[in-house]
């Protein structure tokens, strides 16, 4: 971003080549990544060159996730979106669209004369297909659970809330002069409303898909809101470059006037402090250390610890790893991507497919080893999880899915952690004001630092409400949406404030750059408290 | 490896806190878990006990044909519901033999409301008496109840002070003059008028309630103005709106808003508006999204915090699995994909109804979704229902059926499982929309389950 400084005097005339280099230097960008790509990740992973995939154990079964994906084109493919789906519907034969924007009757509909009500049963009237979300659509009988839950519409009246972000916005695009409503980019992808949701309405999907969509088909790829989605979004491709020389990139963040750059230049809010970048990464450290210090065929977990763990708070990583290794797990560390997080936030969805094909092949082999992932940030961890799955038909992504859990959630389930933790004391009180990120929620993970921690002694927890920080990852780096972030930040930092603790908890790197943010307070990792508290 | 505790109760709502906390009071050890955010959010806030009995049978008794062959009689051959009633406690013997507060008896519903009481504390009203509270609703009329929340107080039926209804052109689903007409032809002993006032206006006209509550908690500035002070001068000028019937004008008393008068800052909200007014403010309980309900739900998860209950949202539970001697071991729950045991001594099931989405139901039949139990229910289809929307419709009891003791029964009428307790919206028998029982049911199944539960898992 610094490379800015010498235009701001001829902004407007160079602004469009600027940016168009910046989408092509995110896309070459891939090429450069062969030196990771060719890490071994410990030493269960020596030996992958040649394995075939398929061949190892507990990997998929052929084709039954081979689905065609909700929205992308596979990489590669140059065809409309709107064609890659039909084109991969081979299934369906008449896909001649119905008055009400659906598909065909498959008995010919009310003008039919041979209607038998024997042959046919009412509710299969209408042909499914992969791509089909009507089933989520129709599951809706707007009880507004989804708007109430909403952190956004609450503070921000233009939004017009999930429920038309997701069934009413996914019928009105079926007929095809509709456009994606514009404000499906105000959605900060927290994924509340999926929670909330009490018809299991797959809300953040339908918003994922028209996010694409918008972004896609709508939106101009040279304007300087595109621009900065897309590097907010590529988070690591910067950070990747920033961390080669992190003491000159966290000296240009704090350039004075640096940030206001950012924000006059590409919309990036100038009274966020940027992140300082770790002078050793995580992957630098793991390969220094010489690996795992653990061999364990029978407990093996591969740690997706994301872009933030990596570049900008690597003792996350490391904590994660010694409490593993306390426990007797071997850790992988296998080569890997941007979980797609900040990517399907800006309906970036092609960026994320990319990343997501070297992140599944890496982590179906691990698990072929016998390992499960391990992700030590909860959106990371369900974007595996649930996103990966929804909007990705990549060979043994349900297999990723299936094996992903969360650092704590892993350790909660297949440790007594309670039997380890009781009569387990701290040398000096801690107190703690723990948020819990909206992706923990959605996980069912929003408590379980609170209950993991109580019964140490000499740690005082406390949950300081189900508020979003606000922040949701790229969202609050907007310019237009900071104001509207911290008015819904707001609650979570009065609550910390009268919280006892002076230090923040919490899982989520951006839910803490808020938390940090709103009240200065240093904010901590669980698995760092668990590290401490086991001695790891 | 499962996730242990002495009692699981599988739920999320009104029910399953009640047995949560009742069973942690008696020294268990408690998890709750969730499959959604509660759906409290949906209710209106109100805790009904028992309303109105109403009638099973037509006037004139049919000789023969299946409990549903008075399917296509006329509404006027139904005699009316009993009620409002006065009094729920004494009206629980007249209630069917199936019905929950008949198996449980009067003292179950009883030590519910109690209970609810030390967990609501000030924020609710009506604990001082037996007798049902009559409340305007948001559809105009007046309902019998027996807790409130103290925003709805001062818009008590019962009250013969004038009243002011104020509404806002852009909330569509209320029309205050019209609300305001209703009431007075429910036969309310108090002269009330409606107005129409600008301050809603001001944001956009599909502004969700949560926004304006939010707006009012922070007392945002609405074009320069802070938003309390705003809405006090948009209502002020209708202050003596209220014609009483000797054609003199009244300056109210008291005035009622719809429901969003603040989330975490409601009574400050309505302090200040009250002293601005010079009258008493209240709230009109309205239907989801609802305010009331989402504060009760803060209030009750706080709680649950506080008694020392472990609490997950996010993951439904998807089976079980029994040990030889017919007890559940452990429930599978869902966890994105992977199936996790949680294990416990006893186990409530307090998943919701129909609605709650705890029975689901196809062409084939009604079943419960997360145990498999037994759900009593005619074979054939159409004698689920009758035609008349209003009518005694068997699906409304449809449900777990259970015990003196709250245990699932099987069809045999003995108990499912020797630790499986059933409460709330799951549990049959009871038509809670035509009685206004919904609260009052979790509440009396709740403490029981729940005490049944940690007794069953400490033995």
């Amino acid at each position: 971003m610094t490379r800015h400084t010498a235009d701001d005097d001829a902004e407007g005339v160079n602004e469009t080549n600027e940016t168009d280099e910046a989408n092509k230097a995110i896309e070459a960008n891939e090429a450069d990544e062969t030196d990771e790509a060719n890490e071994t990740h410990g030493p269960a992973g020596g030996d992958r060159s040649g394995s075939d995939p398929t061949a190892s154990p507990g990997v998929p079964k052929a084709g039954r996730d081979e689905q065609p994906s909700i929205f992308v084109p596979d990489d590669g493919e140059t065809g409309e979106a709107t064609a890659a789906a039909t084109a991969t519907d081979t299934t369906a034969t008449a896909t001649t669209a119905a008055t009400d924007g659906g598909v065909e009757s498959a008995t010919g509909g009310s003008d039919s004369t041979d209607l038998d009500p024997d042959a046919y049963d009412p509710v299969d009237v209408f042909p499914g297909g992969d791509l089909d979300l009507r089933e989520g659509a129709d599951s809706c009988y707007k009880c507004t659970s989804c708007d109430t839950s909403c952190p956004v519409a609450e503070v921000d009246e233009e939004f017009p809330g999930p429920k038309f972000q997701g069934p009413e916005q996914w019928r009105l695009k079926r007929k095809e002069d509709h456009d994606i409503d514009e404000s499906i980019t105000s959605c900060s992808n927290c994924m509340r409303c999926d929670d909330a949701c009490p018809s299991s309405v797959p809300l953040s999907q339908m918003h994922n898909e028209a996010r694409g969509q918008f972004v896609e088909e709508q939106m101009e790829k040279l304007s300087r809101e595109y621009i900065r989605n897309r590097i907010l979004s590529n988070y690591r491709f910067f950070a990747s470059i920033a961390s080669k020389v992190p003491r000159l990139a966290n000296a240009a963040t704090k350039i004075p006037g640096a940030m206001k750059l950012g924000e006059k230049v590409l919309g990036i809010a100038g009274d966020r402090e940027f992140p300082d970048f770790a002078t050793q990464t995580f992957r630098e450290w793991w390969k220094a250390r010489g690996g795992a210090q653990v061999e364990n065929p029978d407990k093996r977990v591969a740690y997706f610890h994301g872009c933030y763990s990596n570049y900008n708070t690597p003792e996350v990583g490391k904590a994660m790893v010694r409490v593993y290794e306390h426990f007797g797990y071997e850790v992988m560390v296998p080569p890997q991507k941007c979980s797609g997080t900040p990517m399907f936030a800006n309906g970036m969805l092609k960026d994320a497919r990319r990343h997501a094909e070297t992140n599944v092949e890496n982590l179906v082999e691990a698990i072929g080893e016998g390992a499960d992932v391990i992700a030590s940030c909860t959106s990371c961890s369900l974007s595996l999880r649930q996103e990966y799955p929804e909007l990705f038909d990549i060979h043994g992504i349900e297999d990723v899915s299936e094996h992903t859990y969360e650092a704590l959630e892993y350790l909660r389930i297949n440790e007594d952690l309670e039997g380890e933790l009781a009569g387990t004391e701290l040398a000096d009180e801690q107190a703690f004001a723990y948020h819990a990120p909206c992706h923990a929620r959605n996980q069912g993970l929003s408590r379980q630092a609170v209950e993991t921690f109580r019964d140490v002694d000499g740690v005082q927890m406390e949950d300081v409400g189900d508020s979003c920080s606000g922040i949701s990852g790229t969202y609050g780096w907007k310019e237009e949406k900071y104001e509207k972030s911290m008015e819904i930040g707001a609650e979570m930092f009065d609550h910390m404030e009268d919280a006892e603790g002076e230090v923040g908890m919490t899982e989520c790197p951006t839910c803490a750059m808020q938390m940090e943010h709103g009240t200065g307070y240093e904010v901590e990792h669980p698995l760092q408290l668990l590290e401490e508290t086991v001695g790891a | 490896m499962a996730i242990d505790s002495d009692v699981l109760v599988v739920g999320g709502g009104l029910a399953a806190i009640t047995s949560a906390i009742a069973a942690a009071r008696e020294g268990a050890d408690v998890r709750l878990i969730s499959h959604k955010s509660s759906t409290l959010r949906q209710a209106s806030g109100l805790i009904d006990a028992l309303g109105y009995v109403p009638a099973t049978e037509p006037a004139k008794p049919l000789r023969e044909g299946p409990p549903t062959a008075g399917r296509e009689l006329d509404r006027d051959e139904w005699p009316d519901p009993e009620g409002p009633l006065a009094d729920p406690f004494e009206a629980v013997d007249r209630l069917p033999d199936a019905h929950p507060y008949r198996i449980l008896g009067a003292d179950a519903l009883r030590e519910g409301l109690a209970l609810f009481d030390d967990l609501a504390g000030d924020a609710y009203r009506g604990g001082h008496t037996d007798t049902n509270a009559l409340l305007p609703t948001f559809g105009g009329s007046v309902k019998p109840t027996a807790r409130y929340p103290a925003a709805a107080e001062a818009g008590i039926a019962s009250d013969d002070r004038p009243a002011l209804i104020v509404g806002f052109r852009s909330l569509t689903e209320y029309d205050a003059r019209a609300f305001a007409g209703r009431l007075e032809a429910a036969g309310v002993p108090f002269d009330a008028a409606g107005a129409e006032v600008e301050f809603a206006e001001a944001f956009r006209a599909d502004t969700k309630v949560t926004r304006l509550a939010k707006a009012l908690d922070h007392d945002e500035e609405i074009d320069g103005v802070p938003a309390r002070e705003a809405l006090a001068k948009a209502v002020a000028p209708h202050l003596h709106d209220v014609v009483d019937e000797a054609g003199g004008v009244d300056r109210v008393e008291r005035v009622g808003f719809p429901a969003f008068l603040g989330d975490q800052a409601g009574d400050e909200v309505r302090a200040e508006l009250a002293d601005r007014l010079g009258a008493d403010v209240f709230e009109i309980p309205m239907g989801p999204p609802s305010l009331p309900g989402l504060r009760l739900e803060d209030r009750l998860y706080d709680a649950l915090d506080d008694e020392g209950v472990r609490f997950e949202t996010g993951n439904p539970v998807v089976g079980i699995e029994t040990e030889a001697d017919g007890r559940v071991e452990t429930v599978a729950v869902d966890r994105k994909g992977r199936e996790t045991p949680y294990g416990a001594d006893a186990f409530v099931l307090a998943t919701g109804g129909l609605v709650g989405k705890g029975l689901d139901s196809d062409r084939e039949g009604v079943r419960e979704r997360a145990f498999g139990l037994h759900v009593e229910q005619p074979a054939d289809r159409y004698e689920w229902f009758v035609d008349d929307a209003f009518g005694d419709q068997p699906y409304a009891r449809f449900g777990v059926r259970i015990g003196e003791d709250g245990r699932a029964l099987d069809a045999a009428g003995e108990a499912a499982y020797e630790n499986v307790f059933a409460a709330g919206g799951v549990v049959g028998g009871a038509d809670v929309a035509r009685e206004k029982s919904a609260s009052g049911v979790s509440l009396a199944t709740g403490i029981v389950a729940g005490r049944e539960a940690a007794t069953e898992a400490t033995q």
